[in-house]
């Protein structure tokens, strides 16, 4: 087994909204709004080894795109600390997020609003390895050329602005601009989300050849089971700012542990299944400004018992590499 | 998704298929591009150099419109009380006019482009600072400052164009706050930062240039406000001399005798101001039409 | 099946661009039988969302109905004008949208909205059409509905208001509910919940529904038949289970095999090579030619629709024959590495 390239250790994120002014006066009124904390991230730990592709899936809320924003340097993180390579990512500045490592790169979802619309896609791939002498200004054209044939897309291209492009293409243009960065790991956020079905075919396949000539180690964060299981090695679970479980994906997808993963494994669609009675979890996301006490899935599992309402369940192991956060496991939830 | 390359003359192309689909907003066009004409060639076109006094003659003062002088030349709009050829006068005084307009208009544009940027993209206590300052500002009448900054200052070019435009970029730095706010929220603002470029060239090279257009839409009209700001300062007596002719001193210098008959010293020059101040804001309103993005093709 | 209560035939939508006219949907044709769901399956420009704005007549300039009928219990809507149209929308025939705040006003209550879309197809008193609403509500699976209704739509979860949107459009008991893309902005366990009701009030109340929707999976698990689009046109129907377990149009096929969960992880993904074309300007012939593994000499001749057995249909010259067919293993193979 590899060694960490990178180590998230206990990290948590509090976003902190306070009031305005005009809030604050509203407030002495009785009607305005308190200071609110979401507490997008709480308590996470994960290492990803070098050369392996960890999956990190929940619903809206659970804090995955936070978690990736964090390890690429995006923010810091409130609680908690996050090494790559031994070193930190990021380190606060004021107010500012000063971002300390050019190794880690990220590709967004939307790959209509990550490219700059009035920048040359060639300079928008270019600008950075450039500004960190990766290569140098007068090599810059070749080099760009290079990385764009690499992503499947033709050389002379690089003189077009992004909205001469498809969606699909815009994120070959995106991952081309990470690349051209020469990263050891990639954060990728819902990079196939925004994209038609058969373009997510192209471009999933495009990450799987990248991955295995290039040797990288990325975080691939995404709703969709399907695909996650498709391209990661381990997958996390999250929900609600927490890790539930975390496991190597076949063992993950052939006997899920956690009652979440079993309930989201459930009322996904799939194709072929047909017509079929779902079994959906019931009840509402609860909001990340007020989560459940206790185990956050508990309102709406049904296994809750008591000890769920008020124990936070530790992330324990559960088998081999695997760690689930459940009372089922420890006893019990009476 | 049309992969037809696209360069910058077919964009140029179709912005002005898009803007001349209005009429009114064409014949405010050719209405700017004559006047600024007649601006620059003004010493060609004009029968007379109001500037030089040996010229003038005593004996030609206050004919009505259509009037020929010692000149030996027609005074089309007449002549004022000093023998000035009204027509001349108006076209060294657009000179004076949009040379003032444009020099504030831009000079406000980019101290206000700075100021609004910054606040956008540093946030926090910067921020709230710049934008309560900037928000004081608006809440004070253009006028009423630029009056106290020519008192300040004194008069003169210099002086006039430094009051019109601290008096007129909070204007742009709101809306550059407000563009490069919206900007700065956008993913490929975050791919810049988390990549990491610096600052600088995130902020001129990604935040400025998307948040330019709606400042290009309230350039247009403040080069309008700044010609009007001036007429103003300079019909009250605290804008340039009438050596120095402008619209708003041409407008002044005829006010004593608009109740005796001799209406054309004041009224023309008005005429003027006020075709090129609407044209100007019919030109801008047709801009920030064609450049909106959410307008239904 | 029992007689169509929605029967769109050869529809055709056309947008005025610069670039002259774009035809968004060229020759439409379909039918929903009661109390059944039809997925209208298709990418981003495929004209399935064009498609459903056009049976509710909500076209606006530049854009227009061409041609064709939209028969609503034999009547047909194209041909209603304002007052009349508007009589039948809302009452006869519902619509969803995928932003249940297209429907919502956020400045009033839920009650003050509803109240108001009974009143205005029924005269009846505002305590009728309370008790009314709340009723929808509940049918729709809203827990504690009577609060619900004194709630503004910001008080409520995206899931809630999608929910809130259905209510609404059930007010009048409907024959047909278009549905556009309704679940996709929703989170996979609020979408298992959507779906499992509204296959319940299809089954129910008899209400038909045409579900636009990208995603086949939602399709293959809600909907009794399927219509696939591209680039404005019908390339495939039938009946949901066999059109998902053997496509006849190569473009079907390759949706279906591009789908990761059906493959071995890792594993290369099958993928339709290219992307769709652009409405202004597509290929003569078959629109899908380009990328298609079976294309051959006819192609570039608009394609027939070919009728085959269980009165399914494919728009191809060349239709993957269904004895040939494990499409989701043989296309894999065709379809291997063309980007």
């Amino acid at each position: 087994m590899s060694a960490a390239l990178l180590d998230i250790d206990h990290v948590s994120k509090r976003f902190i909204k306070r009031p305005s002014i005009g809030e604050r006066i509203a407030g002495l009124l009785g009607a305005g709004r308190t200071t609110e904390i979401v507490r997008a991230v709480s308590d996470v730990s994960l290492t990803v080894r070098k050369g392996e592709v960890v999956g990190l899936v929940g619903e809206s809320g659970c804090g995955k795109s936070t978690l990736g924003r964090i390890v690429a340097g995006i923010y810091t993180p409130s609680d908690g600390k996050v090494l790559f390579d031994k070193g930190p990512v990021a380190r606060e500045k004021g107010r500012r997020t000063d971002k300390l490592t050019t190794r880690i790169q990220m590709v967004h979802q939307d790959p209509f609003s990550s490219l700059n619309p009035r920048m040359r896609i060639g300079d928008t791939v270019g600008e950075g390895p450039v500004a960190h002498r990766i290569v140098r200004a007068r090599d810059a054209d070749a080099y760009v050329a290079n990385t764009l044939e690499r992503v499947g897309l033709d050389p002379s291209y690089r003189r077009r602005f992004p909205h001469q492009f498809s969606g699909g293409q815009r994120q070959r243009i995106a991952i081309a601009r990470a690349l051209a960065m020469k990263p050891d790991l990639l954060v990728l956020d819902e990079p196939v989300a925004s994209l038609d079905v058969s373009i997510q075919a192209q471009v999933l396949n495009l990450f799987m050849d990248l991955r295995r000539d290039l040797d990288l180690t990325a975080i691939f964060i995404s709703h969709d089971l399907g695909v996650v299981r498709h391209v990661s090695d381990r997958v996390a679970i999250m929900y609600l700012g927490r890790i539930v479980e975390l496991a190597p994906t076949p063992e993950l997808y052939a006997a899920p542990n956690h009652p979440y993963t079993r309930a989201l494994f459930e009322s996904v669609p799939r194709v072929g299944v047909g017509r079929k009675n779902f079994r959906p979890i019931a009840g509402e996301i609860p909001s990340p400004l007020h989560p459940p006490a206790g185990c956050h899935f508990h309102p709406r599992c049904p296994f809750a018992g008591p000890r769920c309402r008020h124990e936070v369940p530790a992330l324990l192991p559960v088998g081999e590499g695997r760690l689930s956060a459940c009372h089922l496991n420890t006893g019990g939830t009476g | 998704m049309s992969l037809a390359p696209e360069t910058r003359w077919s964009r140029l192309f179709n912005f002005w298929q898009d803007y001349k689909q209005s009429p009114v907003a064409l014949a405010a066009l050719i209405i700017i591009v004559s006047v600024v004409l007649m601006a620059i060639f003004a010493p060609l076109i004009a029968p007379q150099d109001p500037y030089n006094q040996e010229t003038l003659d005593l004996f030609d003062a206050r004919l009505t419109p259509g009037e020929t002088g010692s000149g030996g030349y027609v005074h089309w709009l007449g002549t004022d009380a000093a023998g000035r050829d009204v027509f001349s006068a108006i076209l060294f005084g657009l000179r004076t006019s949009l040379i003032v307009g444009v020099l504030a208009g831009t000079f406000a544009l980019l101290l206000g482009g700075v100021v609004g940027l910054m606040a956008a993209y540093y946030g926090g206590r910067i921020e709230a600072v710049i934008m309560r300052i900037i928000d004081l500002q608006l809440s004070l009448p253009a006028i009423l400052l630029a009056l106290v900054l020519v008192a300040m200052l004194g008069q003169g070019l210099p002086q006039l164009v430094t009051a019109l435009t601290l008096a007129q970029y909070a204007y742009f730095a709101r809306t550059t706050h407000g563009a490069a706010s919206a900007e700065r929220s956008k993913d490929y603002i975050e791919a810049a930062l988390s990549t990491p470029l610096p600052a600088r060239q995130v902020l001129f090279r990604h935040l400025l240039p998307n948040a330019l257009p709606p400042l290009i839409v309230v350039a247009t009209v403040q080069v309008a406000n700044s010609i009007a700001l001036e007429a103003t300062l300079s019909f009250l007596g605290l804008g340039l001399p009438l050596t120095q002719p402008s619209l708003g001193s041409l407008i002044s210098n005829g006010f004593q005798f608009l109740l005796s008959g001799r209406y054309w010293i004041s009224i023309y020059p008005g005429i003027a101001l006020m075709l090129t101040v609407v044209a100007i804001n019919l030109v801008g309103d047709q801009v920030r039409y064609v450049l909106n993005p959410r307008r239904s093709r | 099946m029992s007689e169509p209560v929605l029967r769109v035939k050869d529809l055709r939508t056309e947008f005025a661009v610069r670039a002259g006219i774009v035809k968004a949907v060229d020759g439409v044709t379909f039918e929903v039988g009661r109390g059944r769901i039809l997925g209208l399956v298709g990418e981003s420009g495929s004209g399935k969302s064009v498609t459903g704005y056009s049976i509710l007549g909500l076209i606006e300039l530049p854009g227009r109905i061409a041609g064709g009928e939209v028969l609503l219990n034999g009547v047909d809507l194209t041909k209603l004008k304002g007052e009349q149209i508007r009589r039948v929308r809302g009452a006869q025939i519902a619509m969803v949208f995928q932003d249940p705040m297209m429907t919502l006003n956020p400045v009033l209550k839920v009650s003050t909205q509803m109240i108001a879309a009974v009143r205005a197809h029924d005269n009846v008193s505002r305590k009728v059409a309370r008790s009314r609403a709340r009723d929808a509500l509940a049918t729709v699976g809203i827990p504690s509905p009577e609060e619900r209704l004194d709630a503004y739509p910001h008080q409520l979860s995206g899931g809630m208001r999608q929910r809130v949107a259905i209510a609404i459009a059930l007010l009048h008991k409907p024959a047909v509910i278009i549905a556009d893309e309704p679940t996709t902005a929703l989170d996979v366990s609020i979408q298992g919940q959507i779906l499992a009701e509204v296959r319940r009030l299809a089954d129910e109340t008899g209400t038909a529904f045409v579900w636009v929707t990208h995603d086949l999976a939602v399709v293959s698990s809600l909907a009794d038949d399927i219509c696939v689009m591209y680039a404005g046109r019908v390339v495939e129907t039938g009946a949901a289970a066999d059109v998902i377990a053997s496509p006849r149009h190569p473009y079907t096929a390759g949706l279906l095999a591009s789908v990761p969960a059906e493959h071995e992880p890792g594993e290369r993904l099958p993928q339709v090579p290219g992307s769709a074309p652009s409405l202004a300007n597509l290929p003569p012939g078959c629109a899908f030619a380009p990328r298609c593994f079976k294309a051959g000499p006819a192609c570039n001749t608009t394609p027939p629709v070919q009728h085959f057995e269980d009165g399914r249909t494919a728009l191809c010259h060349y239709p993957i024959e269904p004895d040939s067919c494990q499409p989701l293993s043989s296309t894999s193979t065709t379809y291997q590495n063309a980007s």
